[in-house]
């Protein structure tokens, strides 16, 4: 019973940071770092929320958070393909200004500086048989928990088995390679950076939905955890989605241990901490693809 | 478009030094291209709701340049940012970037407060450098962590630096706690000789505004780090492993080494800007006091083109804009302003490569 509790609020927590972190693998096995996924989250709750205090359904809100994480992750396309800047102050600048157009909007159309006023989240079934088990039931009927189930082996599969996974992972290792066989590197890395927005934008519909609203800066460094995660997975949809569970799980017994003498802080820096020591080859040793953060340009090789 | 780069005229080396110049003059010219464009930008959201930018804009400048108290907001708004831009700015050249200046300010003021608390009693002329050694050396060592994981193990001082920033909130709210006055987050108030004066002291105009004896600080600091840079052996080995580090190798400069210490050095001017707030404005260090001021560094650093006297031209404009945004707020949402500080280092990345480009056409 506990333990169903537990493992449910583990992977509750786990979702957005899974479908952020899988959603990454396409723009980073492609040559593009990702760090915009904080902003790119932020403005899709946002967009599930806008529109679902203005259309009755949530389904559309949910399309319209997908359109919002699509269309911010073109921005950092724009900037770091087309323009060919560089990635990283690419993406912390997405970070900021989404920061603020979150709030610029919340003032505007809530007359809130902190938060929105509560809107209808996605449905949930009830399965039949499971449903009644204690935590883990209703989160078997949760319509995006089984979509970043089913995410996961797909992302995987198409990133290792498809032939778009297998030019995709060319872009980020040899891109001059990959154009001398005629692939168009700007439209493919483009289509990584755009699929990682659809993913983080599903995250942030899910944190929206879940909560019912919007607050302001409602994506608390998730972002940054999912890119986290996504290295400590190796660049793996696999690897990401197990490292968001054990990210999930600190998380959660963080929570369990609240009111405890044990001190928060130091569950709250676990995943940064695993990271640096994964990066640094002391577990395991996590290799970034060799093109990544470079912008291709054909004159220069 | 003048006539030399238009015609086919002889390629005499007059001619391609004049093409040089421009193209220079193009690339460096990039900064206020960037910033008029997110002007225009911001003008647009002004519009969308109903306000008149030119009014918006005049009344921001108005405010925050043309009255003392507002001059001294301004400053005061610029301060961390000298620090912080200079501190980014120094790693860019040695081609690192420190993103991680939002964690190594934070902790560079925590360190402040504890040591300036623990100084209570000692006159200024020992607190205040200790309260301020205290701000260094955190910073010092929050930024040399990526630094030396970059050189030992090759790990990207990127993520390890974006890793930290949250580490340092967290260790700030575990470390504070004990030294946390009862019901808040806040430390006790610091000795009165490690506080830094306020500059409405030495000049009457600014009266009532925070601006203080950090700025100067700041300024002589950005010389030093002028002085640094492009006078001193140190300097010219760390911009030679920013250029390319393996000629640099070649050359018979250790390069982890330099990269070690150039982030340890950032890092340092960033801790020691947590003294605007800690010493010099609420003689206390609070949970959170940073707010972004680390981030805004970054943008500082682009916009000043990583040059000292860039940086700090380049911090006075965002704290005008910081302060002017509260100005209006009654007005434009100052939630603008925060916009339009996240979209000017898109726009300056983007500029940049696009003046590059046309440069290397005309050139």
């Amino acid at each position: 019973m506990e333990v169903l509790l537990f493992a449910a609020a583990a992977l509750r927590i786990s979702v957005p940071y899974a479908f952020a972190a899988v959603g990454a693998t396409f723009s980073e096995r492609g040559g593009v770092i990702n760090i915009a996924l904080e902003g790119i989250m932020l403005n899709a709750a946002l967009a599930y929320v806008l529109a679902a205090s203005a259309l009755p359904n949530p389904w559309l809100a949910l399309a319209a958070a997908v359109a919002a994480g699509v269309a911010t992750a073109a921005l950092h396309a724009l900037v770091t393909v087309s323009l060919k800047a560089d990635q990283i102050t690419s993406g912390l600048g997405i970070n900021l200004l989404s920061a603020g157009l979150t709030r610029f909007v919340l003032r505007q159309v809530f007359q809130s500086s902190s938060n929105s006023p509560r809107v209808v989240g996605l449905p949930e079934w009830h399965v039949p048989g499971l449903g009644d088990l204690a935590g883990i039931g209703p989160l078997l009927g949760t319509p995006l928990f089984l979509a970043v189930l089913a995410a996961v082996p797909l992302a995987q599969w198409t990133l290792f088995r498809s032939v778009f996974g297998l030019r995709l992972r060319t872009l980020g290792e040899r891109p001059e390679a990959a154009a001398t066989v005629g692939l168009g590197v700007a439209r493919l890395r483009t289509a990584g950076v755009l699929l990682s927005g659809a993913f983080a934008g599903l995250a942030g519909a899910w944190l929206a939905s879940e909560q019912h609203s919007f607050t302001d800066q409602m994506t608390g460094g998730r972002g940054y955890i999912a890119i986290a995660a996504m290295i400590v997975g190796r660049w793996t949809p696999a690897g990401a989605a197990a490292a968001c569970l054990l990210f999930g799980a600190a998380e959660a017994l963080q929570i369990a241990l609240q009111g405890s003498a044990f001190p928060a802080e130091l569950l709250q820096m676990l995943p940064y901490l695993v990271t640096m020591l994964v990066l640094a080859g002391f577990i395991g040793r996590s290799i970034a693809p060799r093109a990544i953060g470079v912008p291709y340009d054909p004159e220069s090789t | 478009m003048s006539d030399a780069a238009a015609s086919p005229a002889p390629r005499g080396s007059v001619t391609v030094a004049r093409r040089a110049t421009r193209a220079r003059v193009l690339v460096a010219l990039s900064p206020v291209v960037a910033l008029a464009v997110t002007l225009a930008i911001g003008s647009l959201f002004v519009l969308a709701i109903g306000e008149h930018p030119l009014e918006i804009w005049g009344l921001m400048a108005r405010q925050a340049l043309g009255t003392g108290y507002g001059l001294g907001q301004t400053l005061f708004k610029a301060t961390p940012l000298v620090y912080t831009g200079l501190a980014v700015a120094l790693a860019f050249r040695a081609g690192l970037f420190n993103i991680g200046v939002e964690g190594q300010l934070y902790l560079g003021g925590f360190a402040a407060a504890l040591a300036g608390v623990a100084c209570a009693g000692l006159p200024a002329w020992l607190a205040l450098p200790l309260s301020l050694a205290a701000a260094a050396a955190a910073g010092l060592v929050w930024g040399g962590v990526p630094g030396v994981l970059k050189a030992r193990f090759g790990s990207h001082e990127v993520i390890n630096s974006i890793m930290l920033n949250f580490v340092a909130m967290a260790l700030a709210s575990f470390l504070g706690r004990p030294h946390f006055e009862p019901a808040t987050v806040r430390t006790a108030d610091i000795a009165a000789g490690a506080q830094l004066a306020r500059l409405d002291v030495l000049i009457p105009a600014l009266r009532g505004s925070p601006a203080n004896l950090a700025l100067p600080l700041g300024l002589l600091l950005a010389a030093a780090v002028g002085a640094l840079l492009f006078q001193s052996r140190l300097g010219f080995e760390l911009r030679a492993v920013g250029l390319n580090p393996a000629a640099a190798e070649y050359g018979g400069i250790r390069v982890g080494r330099t990269q070690a210490l150039a982030m340890a050095l950032s890092g340092a001017i960033a801790g020691l800007g947590g003294a605007n707030f800690v010493n010099g404005y609420k003689h206390y260090f609070e949970l959170g006091f940073s707010a972004g001021a680390g981030y805004l560094g970054i943008a500082v650093a682009l916009i000043g083109r990583s040059t000292p006297l860039g940086v700090v031209l380049a911090a006075l404009f965002f704290g005008a804009l910081s302060y002017g945004g509260l100005v209006v707020n009654q007005r434009v949402p100052k939630e603008l302003v925060e916009m339009l500080q996240g979209l000017v280092i898109l726009v300056a990345i983007g500029a940049q490569q696009v003046m590059e480009r046309l440069a290397r056409r005309l050139g």
